[in-house]
C-alpha cells in the first residue's frame, strides 16, 4: 500500500502540480514538497508529491551496482 | 528519468547481481552454518520480491521472510469488524482505499455491504473524500484512515484540509501502525531467527535513514533501506550478505534519490500536528503499545471513533495462520486454508486479500 509512482511535475501552484505519470496527467498535492520546480520529478503517494526524485543519485546508485558485478566494489 | 529507469530495471544487470548474490550467499552459508535471513516490514516488498521472480531465484540461498508490513494484513479482526459495522448508520458515505474493500470480517466485508446498498466508495486520496464531504452536506462521510508512516502523512493532509476549510461532516476512523514498534516486537521476542532487515523504501522517505540507528545501536543488526526496482533488491540484498559477512551492523541507504538522512521534515511535522502515539492491536500478535497513531484531542471533531462509536464482539476464530505469517514463524504453505478454501478468488484472510499480502503473493508467484 506504500506504493509511490514516479512522476514529472508540468506546472505548479501554491498547494498542487498538474504532473505526468507516464503519460497521464493528473493534479497531486505539494504540502510535502514545497521547493518543487517544474521539471522536476516527485515520488507520488495517495494524490500527494511525497518526495523530489534526486536523479543524480539514482545515476550514482545504478553505477554502484554495475561495480558490485564487476569486482571493483570498494 | 526514462533512462534511469531503465538502468534500474535491466534485466542483464539483474541477471549479474543475482549470480553476484547467490555467490555471497553460499559463501554466509559456509561461514555460519545457515543461509542468511533477512526480512521485509513491507507489503510493497512482498510484492515485488515475488512478482520479480527474486524470491524463487534465492530460495535455496537466502531465506526472504515477509514479515508485518502489509497494512491491510496487520489489521485485526475487530478493527476490520468495527469498519463494517460503520456501515450501518444512517446517510453515511464510507471512503476507504480499494485495498480494504474485500477484507473478510466476522460477518461480511465492506464490498458485501456496498452490494446491500450501502454508500461506501473507494478513493484515491483521502483528499477526495474531503471533497466529497463538500459535496455532499447532507451526509457524514467518513474514511478509513489505514496505513504505515508513508500513508499517515497524507491522511494528515485531509485532516489539515477539513480543519482549515470546516468542513463539520467529514471524519476519519484510523488505524494506522508505525514500523519501529513491531520491528523491536519482533527482535526482543526472537521469534524470527533474523540477519537483518530490508527497510522500506517509501516508509523511510518519510522517516529517513536516521530513524533506524536503534537496530544497531540497540540490536546490532544491519538494515539496508531498498528500492523496488528489481536491480534495487538485488543489490540491497547483496549489501545485507556484504555486511554479515564483514561482521559489520550498520544502515545503508541504497535508495538515496528519494531516502534522506533526516527524511521529509514537512511530513513529520504533518504527523506530529495531527496525530499522537496509541496502543493499537495487530493481528496474530495482540496490543503493542503506542505502536499506532490517532488523532489528536484537539482535533476530536474530526474522530470518528469519537464521533461515531461502535461495538463489536469478539471475532470467530477460523484456521488463518496469517498472524503467524507476518510474524515469519511459518510460511503460507504451512497453512491448512492456503489454496484450497482461502485462494485470491476467496479469501478467508487478509494476507490473500491484499496483493502486498505474502500469502497473495505467494499464491499467484510461488506456488510450486
Amino acid at each position: 500500500m506504500c506504493v509511490g509512482v514516479p512522476a514529472k511535475v508540468l506546472e505548479r501552484d501554491e498547494f498542487t502540480a498538474k504532473v505526468d505519470v507516464l503519460g497521464s496527467q493528473m493534479t497531486v498535492g505539494i504540502l510535502l514538497v514545497p521547493d518543487v520546480q517544474v521539471g522536476d520529478y516527485v515520488l507520488v503517494h495517495a494524490g500527494q508529491a511525497l518526495q523530489i526524485v534526486d536523479e543524480m543519485f539514482a545515476v550514482v546508485s545504478i553505477e554502484e551496482w554495475r561495480k558490485l558485478v564487476d569486482g571493483t566494489h570498494s | 528519468m526514462e533512462p534511469i529507469l531503465k538502468e534500474v530495471q535491466d534485466a542483464g544487470l539483474g541477471q549479474s547481481l543475482l549470480r553476484e548474490v547467490i555467490r555471497l550467499a553460499d559463501r554466509f552459508k559456509e561461514k555460519y552454518g545457515h543461509p542468511p535471513a533477512y526480512m521485509e516490514v513491507c507489503g510493497s516488498h512482498t510484492h515485488a520480491l515475488a512478482r520479480t521472480g527474486i524470491k524463487r531465484a534465492l530460495k535455496d540461498h537466502v531465506r526472504l521472510i515477509s514479515g508485518p508490513g502489509c497494512p491491510v494484513c496487520v489489521t485485526d479482526q475487530k478493527t476490520i469488524d468495527a469498519m463494517i459495522a460503520l456501515t450501518e448508520g444512517e446517510n453515511r458515505i464510507i471512503c476507504t482505499f480499494g485495498d480494504m474493500l474485500r477484507i473478510p470480517g466476522s460477518k461480511g466485508s465492506l464490498l458485501k455491504a456496498k452490494t446491500e446498498g450501502k454508500d461506501i466508495r473507494v478513493v484515491y486520496s483521502p483528499s477526495d473524500s474531503v471533497r466529497i464531504a463538500k459535496e455532499n452536506p447532507d451526509n457524514e462521510v467518513i474514511f478509513l484512515g489505514v496505513g504505515f508512516e508513508t500513508t499517515i502523512p497524507v491522511l494528515g493532509i485531509a485532516l489539515k484540509e477539513a480543519w482549515e476549510d470546516g468542513v463539520k461532516n467529514f471524519s476519519m476512523w484510523v488505524t494506522t501502525k508505525l514500523v519501529e514498534p513491531v520491528v523491536r516486537y519482533l527482535l526482543d521476542s526472537g521469534e524470527a531467527k533474523l540477519d537483518g532487515f530490508l527497510l522500506p523504501g517509501h516508509v523511510s522517505v518519510v522517516l529517513g535513514k536516521n530513524q533506524y540507528s536503534y537496530l544497531v545501536d540497540e540490536y546490532g543488526v544491519p538494515g539496508v533501506i531498498s528500492g523496488f526496482e528489481m536491480n534495487e533488491m538485488l543489490s540491497s540484498i547483496y549489501l545485507l550478505i556484504e555486511l554479515g559477512l564483514k561482521e559489520e551492523a550498520k544502515i545503508i541507504n541504497n535508495y538515496k534519490s528519494v531516502v534522506k538522512d533526516e527524511g521529509n521534515p514537512q511530513a513529520l511535522t504533518i504527523m506530529e500536528t495531527f496525530f499522537t502515539p496509541n496502543d493499537e492491536a495487530w493481528r496474530g500478535i495482540g496490543v503493542i503499545p503506542k505502536s499506532g497513531l490517532d488523532i489528536r484531542e484537539e482535533y476530536r471533531s474530526l474522530n470518528a471513533k469519537i464521533r461515531f462509536p461502535v461495538t463489536v464482539g469478539e471475532p470467530i476464530k477460523t484456521k488463518c495462520r496469517c498472524g503467524e505469517i507476518i510474524r515469519g514463524l511459518v510460511g503460507p504453505e504451512d497453512c491448512p486454508l492456503f489454496g484450497k478454501a482461502c485462494t485470491p478468488m476467496k479469501p478467508i484472510g487478509p494476507c490473500m486479500v491484499s496483493s502486498e499480502g505474502s500469502c497473495s503473493a505467494h499464491y499467484k508467484y510461488l506456488r510450486e
